[in-house]
């Protein structure tokens, strides 16, 4: 009878209207432009990177991984199963017994899934994800029916057309969902894109435990410099949006969305889904940028992204703190597609918000963002009796001093961090006035030709000199000397120096015993992560050893180590400063304060800037060189 | 009909580190040309066209800039004021002093004399151009402006006070084209014998303030000065002006 081949081909006309969806939606992605990937080996080494990689993030949160296993596996095992057993009708009883295990496994994590959309938290987006959870159980049960009389349970041809006719209905709501849903849109889109995009990745170097946080140089020869377009993306970043699977876990750690400043990664993401799809952010059903209406951004490939489709303000509120991608399974680039976009408004459109505009100029016309004479740069070390390399030529270690040169709290830090290299011997020099700027803000806030320039001529100048080490007490400019330099290092300058922060430094010193400490008698002490130092460089252990050497036990708060909360100063923030509701830096005080800490220890110039900026009362607040210092036991020569 | 609008630019230098930058009034006189004539305005360098600050000027969103091609030590003057006479100008902006060279503050002038047109000194803004004349807003000292209205063509010197030049942006900044044109060979004979010294800083009269309370020093920092102290000399002999100017100082204490 006909009837009975419905389900089979229902089956086989779903998958195929499934393919062509998937097809349309990679056109969709080649509208990008061209990003060499190895094609072969992305693909072999994508279930490795699924099984290990993403789950490792996914792992964070148990109930879900294990969720997302039993789901996912149990759907990708019974699709390959329904097709041997419905399709190719292979009558084997044991596939049949398989694919009912597979079945079963699929609906008990479905049966998580619902539960989870129960009540699910606000930062999970709703509207076609919580039909998603109905589809999935909708096709394990319908399955497992149809399944029955090939694993020998029911006798063939039980329940006659009336039950087939059902089946079939269930066949079109699951694999409606599963397959064609993935091809053409809908939340299991993520499946299809999500594994491509692990395969395809514009940073493997992240797979395997690897870290890749420098920023990728932007092409300043190019007819429009940074993106405009959603087209503008490279082909891979287009796929990297579309992977997005809506479940917020960028939105819970943006510190701008915290602070009520108009900004969601998960929604620039999806909005970015708009930008290469063509249409409006209306069946959006996740948060909103604070302060912003949901359903009045459109764009298509071809459109202006700043010109409807997202504010620049959005753009603009963002630290790059990168706690979006450190924790979004997807494994999706955010800080890499703002800075793109802030490109083309700085350095086509000129529109750098607020004060970035003079300190920009500041940066091209004097190398430092205060504007201040470069003549000037080595002042603060007046009294430092420090050997200057022009004279030197040849050290042990080059002190990056960075521009706290120029600030009277930081040369605080500088002096602290001498002194302690003086206490332990350390055949160490400076620049001197023939330091600049890293670039870091430069590149933040866009300016990619400055950072460039920047970075050729510090390394020119560190060409000249030899030395092993590079210690600094900035992360933003220990990020770019260690992650962003080597872009530009045609000659080599920094080929075999090791790049260190200054508490990896310290920490080397006290475990060597080339520095003695006397045990902190302070009150409680709490540890502020910066991020270029955490997220971006993955040090994290050092200055908590330090802090221990001194006795002290962390008081450790509840956002730290990689999930840390950024103080607001990175990416440029405090100079776009963009309004919100609170600043970042109160809300990271009361992190702080809810440990009882009386002190918090950071590692980072602009941190400590940030973090003092806070009214009193609150915690004091000292780098963790300036803590060291009061403890240190001075040898009488 | 639009009127012609010409911003001339020079190479500035920073105050602190003494680089070549987009000189700061001269960027000023064309943030105002683009607020007049938009993409329409004419910029005119008279130098070297391979001056990469000229690419800073650019930056501001203009199409192309006119270079009146020359060495350094040649004459501006006569380059400009041929340029300015063959474009037709109607309001010509300029800085009211370089920030390198002679920086004497000359070139409008010595424009306006060659070309016998009028010039407004010290604009912080033109408000309407309107039957071949402008309503032009100078700035005085204190953030106070008068008003005048002047006939085209003129030439107008752009005072700080007028509105911060745009961010420039580095793309269309690199794009933009360098119009060359042959400039003057004549070596400009007064630059010639000049050196050039870094410049100290003028001094300033120390103020006596006598206030008593905030308010009045308030008052004191802010308040238009009074006038009445000073003496209007115009018809006295030589001898009688010199002797004011004398018995000042001495009451100034300059000296005793
Ligand atoms: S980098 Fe930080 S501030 Fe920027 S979107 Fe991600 S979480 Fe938010
Ligand atoms: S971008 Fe990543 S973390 Fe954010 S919602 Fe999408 S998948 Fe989740």
């Amino acid at each position: 009878m006909v009837i009975d081949w419905l389900p089979s081909i229902l089956i086989v006309v779903l998958l195929l209207l499934g393919v062509i969806g998937m097809l349309r939606r990679a056109s969709l992605w080649r509208a990008g432009q061209p990003e060499k990937v190895n094609i072969i080996a992305g693909l072999m080494a994508m279930p490795g990177r699924y099984l290990k990689d993403l789950h490792h993030v996914v792992e964070r949160d148990k109930y879900m991984s294990k969720t997302h296993v039993a789901t996912g596996g149990g759907f990708v095992l019974s699709m390959v199963l329904v097709l041997v057993v419905h399709v190719f009708k292979v009558e084997e009883q044991i596939v049949a017994w398989a694919l009912l295990g597979a079945l079963l496994l699929m609906l008990v994590g479905a049966f998580f899934v619902f539960k989870r959309r129960l009540n699910p938290p606000e930062r999970l987006s709703k509207g076609p994800w919580m039909r998603l959870p109905k589809s999935l159980i909708t096709f394990a049960l319908t399955f497992i029916v149809l399944t029955l009389p090939a694993a020998g349970i029911l006798p063939d041809g039980t329940g006659g057309v009336l039950l087939i006719a059902v089946l079939s209905v269930g066949i079109v709501i699951g694999l409606g969902e599963l397959l064609f849903g993935m091809g053409w849109g809908g939340p299991m889109k993520h499946a299809f894109a999500g594994a491509l995009h692990l395969a395809f990745h514009r940073r493997p170097e992240r797979f395997g435990g690897g870290r890749s946080t420098g920023l990728k140089p932007a092409n300043l020869d190019a007819s429009v410099i940074g993106v405009a377009k959603p087209s503008d993306f490279k082909w891979n970043q287009l796929l990297g949006f579309d992977a997005c699977v809506q479940c917020g876990k960028c939105q819970a750690m943006c510190p701008a969305f915290a602070a009520g400043q108009p900004l969601n990664p998960k929604k620039l993401i999806q909005d970015m889904v708009v930008g290469l799809a063509g249409g409006s952010d209306a069946n959006y059903a996740g948060s909103p940028y604070p302060g912003k209406e949901v359903g009045q951004a459109k764009g298509s490939p071809n459109e202006i992204i700043t010109a409807g489709l997202v504010s620049q303000e959005t753009l603009w509120s963002c630290t790059t703190c990168r706690a979006c991608v450190e924790e979004c399974p997807m494994m999706i680039e955010h800080v890499d597609a703002i800075v793109d976009m802030r490109r083309f408004l700085t350095m086509e459109k000129g529109e750098t918000p607020n004060k970035g505009s003079e300190v920009l100029e500041n940066i091209i016309a004097t190398d430092n963002p205060g504007g201040y004479a470069p003549g000037s740069r080595t002042n603060w070390a007046a009294d430092q009796n420090l050997a200057v390399m022009k004279d030197k030529k040849e050290v042990d270690v080059l002190f990056w001093v960075s521009d706290g040169a120029f600030d009277m709290r930081s040369q605080r830090i500088l002096r602290a961090f001498v002194k302690l290299m003086k206490a332990a011997d350390v055949d160490v020099a400076i620049l001197g006035d023939e330091e600049r700027d890293s670039g870091d803000v430069a590149r933040r806030l866009g300016d990619d030709a400055t950072f460039q320039s920047l970075a050729k001529r510090n390394l020119a100048t560190l060409g000249q000199y030899k030395f092993n080490k590079i210690v600094t007490t900035d992360p933003h400019a220990y990020h770019c000397l260690r992650n962003e330099y080597a872009d530009f290092d045609k000659d080599g300058a920094l080929a075999g120096v090791e790049v260190l922060h200054h508490t990896t430094f310290l920490n080397q010193l006290v475990q060597s015993g080339a520095l003695k400490l006397d045990a902190f008698k302070g009150g409680k002490v709490t540890y502020h992560d910066p991020c270029y130092l955490g997220r971006y460089n993955g040090e994290y252990k050092a200055p908590r050893d330090l802090l221990r050497s001194l006795g002290i036990e962390i008081a450790e708060m509840e956002r730290s180590g990689f999930r840390s909360r950024c103080c607001g100063g990175g990416g440029g923030a405090p100079i776009t400063d963009i309004p919100g509701e609170r600043r970042i830096a109160d809300m990271r005080m009361e992190d702080a304060s809810a440990t009882g800490a009386e002190l918090v220890a950071v590692g980072c110039q602009q941190c400590t800037a940030m973090l003092e900026g806070v009214v009193e009362p609150r915690p004091q607040v000292k780098d963790i060189s300036e803590i060291l210092v009061d403890q240190l036991i001075e040898e009488v020569h | 009909m639009p009127h012609k609008v010409i911003s001339l630019i020079s190479v500035g230098r920073h105050p602190q580190s003494g680089r070549s930058r987009r000189a700061d009034q001269d960027s000023r006189a064309v943030e105002l040309g683009l607020k007049l004539a938009g993409t329409d305005l004419d910029v005119v360098h008279a130098g070297n066209a391979e001056e990469p600050v000229l690419r800073q000027y650019a930056g501001m969103g203009l199409q192309k800039v006119t270079v009146l091609e020359q060495t350094e030590t040649a004459d501006a003057i006569p380059a400009l004021s041929s340029y300015l006479k063959a474009e037709k100008a109607d309001i010509v902006l300029t800085g009211v002093r370089s920030e390198s060279g002679e920086s004497s503050g000359m070139t409008p002038y010595l424009l306006a004399e060659q070309l016998g047109w009028p010039i407004v000194a010290r604009v912080a803004d033109i408000v309407e151009i309107k039957d071949g004349e402008a309503q032009v807003l100078l700035a005085l000292p204190r953030g106070q402006r008068r008003q005048v209205t002047v006939k085209l063509p003129f030439i107008a010197s752009i005072d700080n006070a007028a509105q911060a030049a745009r961010q420039s942006a580095f793309g269309p900044g690199l794009r933009a084209k360098m119009d060359t044109q042959t400039g003057s060979t004549e070596e400009d004979n007064v630059r010639v014998n000049w050196s050039e010294a870094p410049a100290k800083a003028r001094p300033k009269r120390l103020k006596v303030v006598k206030a008593k309370t905030a308010a009045d020093r308030f008052k004191a920092a802010t308040a238009k000065p009074q006038g009445g102290l000073g003496k209007v000399m115009k018809n006295e002999s030589a001898q009688e002006k010199a002797q004011a100017i004398f018995d000042l100082l001495i009451e100034e204490k300059v000296i005793r």
